[in-house]
């Protein structure tokens, strides 16, 4: 009889990109628990969330604008968890760029669009480097706990949109709480006639491309890489461990500032309290998805942008509701966080 | 004493109770070696399912003794991930808030529909020991879960001390290895302390539904959860000094509401983003390099 | 009859075989060595007989019946304790909580009631320690006597000891040798783990030899010599490195001058620490670990600030420089726990180059290429097992060390600090880095050595200094040297001592 054991050594490569997929199917068989309890059929559910969005090009482009701010907010997550830095507030960064899109959006009326669009943007990462420094600095100059101020400060900047939105900057042609609408130069064009995919996509690639470069390509993103594996061996190898956490923190902020740009710019064009249903933290899931690889991470928030519009069209069509879509969010995040513990056996026959 | 006085620590006592469960809760998850990061969305869940069981079955201490299961439930699947597979504190415990808050979510949308106004159920009444008594009555004037609270911060110091699960806990938080040596299973003992933690976690968010708001609602717990873990580094993780803590922000969150009612010239939301942003400025001043239970963040393996 | 038998016990880790095939018996009353280089699977056997691994085949009996030791737990039922060499004590616990842990029974505790029990066990057994202590507070030597008496307290029959005389220092030694023989007269059993040949043939009367995970043999003392066991243990009969002659001190490369530091409690850990380091010498520095190495490593690595004092190189100060301008002005580093010296996820080559990132960059760029390279004429020179892209936690202890050492002395620093160099490295490697560090002396840089192990100070310092509760406490030449002097200068017998050179 062959007998086999686990042992604990790296499993075979092919085994890595495997463990996605296979965390995709265990994920859809939990949950499915939760659909029949709607009394909805699971595989009817499952069609509807991962085939119907890619079968027209309406909403496999509109997938591609749900993707788009978790692309940022993934890229913004996983410089921040390469350099050791466990910057939890990309949902607060993402606000603080919003708050500066919609605030340029209002004054830029006497500039071009190819002048307005980039002050746009430079002015979101600027705000949400801005916001970030506050844990960052603490973190670095007074060793507070960043998870925690974080978190905090994600609380806080709530409390400063609806300050704005129901104070200085409550529409005044609508009366609703939302800020007045930005100026059309200040719009992100579209990119594609006939639908919502906005130039943001586009920088939300090239931001995960820069990010990979960074991480991979340059002596900072050794330095970042070094911190984040090992601040005690990083410090005695000579790198300034302080100052690349902050420099790892703040590029995090400021990524996660333009996600609030696109959303402010690309979809909305008004500042509203709920700009974001919990980018920040889905940004956690893609970074986490995507083992902090920016390509995989990439992928990752495609996927995740796809389970937000799948959860849509489930819960119109099948009355489901829409929440499917966190639950199966959350619980991918778990199931894949347990499946890489599968790298690191391999089964031997004896 | 002004009845300003009198009132503000009455609802002090009263915002603080939920915190007092919330931070005693992530005290027994840390001090066993884990930090807990899902005490957001547990706090939350367990806000959900007290609602939902005292709506069905009638009975409010139903509904908490439904959130305290549920909460153990919460800590018993926190316990799976950080400690039976040792994957990433910080990510797990997020992924369990993240969870717990869309489940909660997808059943309360399953129960209720969407409804215009959140659904409401009539909540505890609160207790008068000393009845119209001037300044006493109306400070004493309190629900039993904010008196249980109170009861519950010298209970845990009782058990953390002066048990032997306790000193298995305080061993396992400091070091796995020792104690798994001495023949403690680490991964049993951190389970139980995340479940009790779990448990309390879920009475506090319980708290929120069903005695000061009688109703449940997407903003019921607003990052009460993470206020919790930023007093435990006030607490420096002792249980007697969560009360303080826990006072602290609760008063300032009760001034806050007595000077909107005072009508100063403020936005109101000044004062509701005033008790995390003194949390902030008191973690950089007394919570530097405070230094939890060294075992905190480790997963421990055996070989 | 046998208090312990163990049988055809084999373990693997991976591809590596622990222990492969490994008979070994403890009889009833005796001490036993079990002796053998790092690395020859002393250490696991231990572990598997302790319930702290699980073998993969093979058979343990007590007292002559088989059992199934899964955990510590179980161990402890069967009347095993093991004395690990990383004392496994809760520090912000007392004695008593650490005795008791696991064992108490009932669920209420109660500190007096604990306390006081273990006052009577600690009397029994003539352990001298004072239960109510926090561990923190205590002493090596205490903290191990603490150990010992947790395992008795659990009514072990049989002491399992690694390595216990690693961190103790020659007195220590002493009263740990009487408190055994006590107790092997009270009939207890002691498997007593080591690698040095004269405390084995000392204390114990058989000894069971482990080379390369296979058992040599077993025999007993009276009829062998240290000369054979030497040659059981690696399989030739002499080994180790030792500098030749006399070095004529030219000037002094690395000058400290009045050194003080705190450590990371608060704690004063140097006081006024003078040193200089010549050219072309090898200084050694003994002690006991925990009397201010780590922190004058820190110092000279800058990784840690110093309250007073000055460092030069040569003529250039560096007190208060970071590490990377430390490095440049010429010192190779050794750390002291080699993890703490290399980023395990990164690469080998990734590795080799951050200490020097910027003679590896292009407009900020990374030159890959350049790195390969480097790595790959390092990786030759330096006979490091390993291929420039493997990640460097994959490698053995020796190997990483090779890596530190390439990354340290290529440049040929003017001085080179090193720290524990040999720590928990097998033989050949020992000895290829002890080669390496003299050969650092001959071509004329300064080498300040700290070392726990006396026997390496002594047989490659040119001069010897002492460090005793973060002070020089004398600097001793290496030829006029002897053990006991040196072993009392480290307990803090100050002695008159005129500073050499």
């Amino acid at each position: 009889m062959v007998k086999f054991r686990i042992e604990k050594a790296p499993a075979p490569l092919w085994i890595k990109p495997l463990i996605p997929l296979i965390a995709i199917i265990v994920t859809f068989l939990v949950t499915s628990i939760l659909v029949v309890m709607a009394n909805a059929n699971p595989l009817e559910a499952y069609y509807y969330f991962l085939l119907s969005p890619l079968s027209n090009r309406v909403s496999a482009l509109e997938t591609l604008v749900k993707a788009t701010p978790l692309l940022l907010t993934g890229a913004s997550v996983t410089i921040a968890f390469a350099s050791g830095y466990w910057n939890i507030g990309a949902e607060g960064q993402l606000y603080a760029g919003a708050i500066a899109a919609a605030g340029l959006g209002m004054v830029l009326g006497n500039f071009p669009p190819i002048l307005a669009i980039p002050i746009m943007l430079i002015g979101g990462f600027a705000a949400g480097m801005l916001w970030a420094s506050i844990p960052a600095l603490l973190k670095v100059k007074l060793a507070v706990d960043e998870v925690v101020t974080t978190l905090l400060l994600n609380s806080v900047i709530l409390f400063i949109v609806s300050f704005l939105l129901n104070g200085p900057w409550r529409d005044p042609v609508s009366g609703w709480p939302q800020s007045p609408q930005i100026v059309d130069s200040a719009q992100l064009p579209r990119l594609i006639s006939r639908s919502r995919l906005h130039l943001g996509f586009l920088v939300a690639i090239i931001m995960i491309l820069i990010v990979w470069f960074i991480l991979t390509r340059t002596s900072l993103g050794l330095k970042m890489r070094a911190v984040g594996h090992g601040q005690e061996a990083a410090r005695f190898m000579g790198v300034n461990v302080g100052q690349t956490m902050l420099t790892a923190a703040l590029i995090s902020g400021g990524i996660a500032g333009l996600a609030g740009v696109t959303e402010v710019a690309g979809i909305h064009f008004h500042l509203i309290d709920a700009i974001s249903p919990g980018f920040g933290y889905s940004g956690i899931i893609a970074a986490t998805l995507g083992a902090l690889n920016p390509l995989g991470v990439g992928l990752a928030a495609m996927f995740i942008g796809l389970i937000d519009t799948g959860a849509q069209t489930v819960s119109r069509s099948l009355g489901v509701p829409v929440y499917l879509g966190n639950v199966v969010q959350a619980t991918l995040l778990l199931v894949t966080l347990g499946m890489f513990l599968l790298q690191n056996y391999r089964i031997r026959r004896d | 004493m002004d009845t300003f006085i009198v009132g503000l620590i009455a609802a002090t006592l009263r915002v603080a109770t939920p915190l007092i469960y919330g931070t005693l809760g992530e005290l027994y998850s840390e001090r066993s070696g884990v930090l807990n990061l899902g005490i957001e969305g547990t706090m939350f869940f367990g806000a959900f399912v007290g609602f939902a069981a005292a709506d069905a079955t009638g009975s409010l201490w139903l509904g908490v003794l439904a959130a305290l299961l549920g909460g153990m439930l919460a800590g018993l699947l926190m316990a799976f991930f950080s400690v039976r597979l040792g994957v990433n504190q910080h990510v797990s415990g997020l992924g369990i808030t993240l969870l717990l808050t869309a489940v909660s979510l997808f059943f309360f949308r399953l129960i209720y529909g969407e409804p215009r106004i959140p659904p409401s159920i009539r909540s505890f009444d609160q207790l008068q020991p000393f009845g119209n008594l001037p300044i006493i009555g109306p400070i004493t004037t309190q629900y039993a879960l904010t008196y249980i609270s109170f009861l519950i911060i010298p209970l845990a110091w009782w058990v953390l001390y002066r048990t032997n699960v306790g000193l298995n806990i305080r061993a396992v938080g400091e070091n796995p290895e020792a104690a798994d040596a001495a023949g403690v299973n680490v991964y049993r003992v951190r389970s139980y302390a995340l479940m009790i933690g779990g448990g309390l976690m879920a009475v506090g968010g319980a708290f929120l539904s069903l005695a000061q708001l009688g109703a449940f609602t997407y903003g019921i717990i607003a990052g009460r959860g993470w206020v919790c873990i930023a007093l435990i580094i006030f607490a420096n993780w002792q249980p007697a000094k969560v009360l303080w803590g826990a006072l602290l922000f609760g008063g300032v969150f009760a001034l806050q509401l007595r000077l909107q009612s005072t009508g100063l010239n403020l936005p109101y939301e000044t004062f509701l983003a005033l008790p995390y942003v003194v949390t902030i400025i008191a973690l950089a001043i007394a919570g530097r390099n405070a230094t939890g239970p060294a075992a905190v963040l480790k997963a421990y393996k055996r070989e | 009859m046998n208090a312990i038998e163990m049988k055809s016990i084999t373990k693997r880790f991976g591809p590596l075989v622990a222990n492969d095939h490994i008979d070994f018996d403890l009889q009833k009353g005796e001490i036993h060595a079990l002796l053998g280089e790092n690395g020859a699977g002393k250490t696991t056997l231990m572990r598997i007989l302790y319930g702290l691994y699980h073998a993969d085949s093979g058979q343990i009996l007590v007292d002559g019946s088989p059992v199934h030791i899964t955990s510590p737990k179980d161990a402890i039922g069967w009347g095993i304790g093991m004395v690990s060499q990383h004392f496994t004590l809760v520090s912000p616990l007392t004695v008593a909580e650490n005795v008791v842990l696991g064992y108490n029974k009932g669920y209420i505790y109660r500190p007096q009631e604990v306390i006081q029990n273990v006052t009577k066990a600690a009397n029994q057994f003539g352990i001298d320690v004072e239960p109510s202590a926090i561990i923190r507070h205590l002493s090596v030597g205490e903290r191990q006597r603490v150990e010992i008496l947790k395992a008795l307290y659990h009514n072990a029959k049989v002491l399992i000891m690694d390595e216990p005389t690693a961190v103790l220092v020659p007195q220590e030694v002493d009263i740990l040798f009487q408190t055994l023989e006590r107790l092997r007269k009270d009939g207890l059993s002691v498997i007593f783990i080591s690698h040095k040949l004269y405390e084995v043939m000392t204390i114990c009367d058989r000894i069971t030899v482990l080379r390369d995970g296979k058992k040599i043999g077993t025999v007993l003392k009276n009829d062998t010599s240290e000369r054979e066991l030497a040659r059981m243990m690696v399989g030739r009969e002499t080994f180790g490195v030792y500098r030749q002659g006399e070095q004529k001190a030219g000037n002094p490369l690395l000058r400290i001058e009045n050194i003080t530091a705190v450590d990371k409690k608060g704690l004063t850990a140097l006081k006024n620490v003078s040193l200089n380091v010549y050219e072309g010498e090898v200084l050694g520095i003994a002690g006991v670990s925990g009397n201010g190495q780590s922190e004058l490593t820190q110092v000279l690595s800058g990784t840690l600030k110093p309250a007073s004092g000055k460092i030069f190189i040569g003529d250039k100060e560096i007190t208060n420089a970071s590490p990377s301008e430390i490095t440049r002005a010429g010192v190779g580093r050794i750390p002291e726990d080699r993890h703490a010296g290399v980023v395990g996820e990164l690469t080998v080559a990734e590795n080799l180059a951050l200490e020097s990132i910027e003679k590896f960059t292009r407009r900020s760029t990374l030159d890959k290429r350049l790195i390969l390279k480097n790595a790959e004429q390092l990786i030759s020179e330096y006979q490091i097992k390993a291929r420039p892209t493997d990640p460097i936690r994959t490698l053995s202890g020796g190997n990483m060390q090779k890596v530190i050492l390439a990354r340290a002395l290529s440049p040929e620093p003017r001085v080179v600090i090193a720290s524990q160099p040999t720590r928990g490295l097998d033989v050949g490697a020992t000895e290829y880095v002890r080669t390496k560090l003299l050969e650092q002396r001959n071509r004329g840089a300064a080498v300040l050595l700290l070392s726990e192990d006396l026997e390496e100070v002594m047989s490659l310092s040119d001069r010897i200094a002492v460090i005793y509760e973060g002070q020089i406490v004398g600097i001793v030449p290496g030829t006029e040297a002897t053990e006991e002097q040196l072993g009392l200068m480290m307990t803090g017998a100050r002695q008159e001592v005129k500073q050499h050179g």
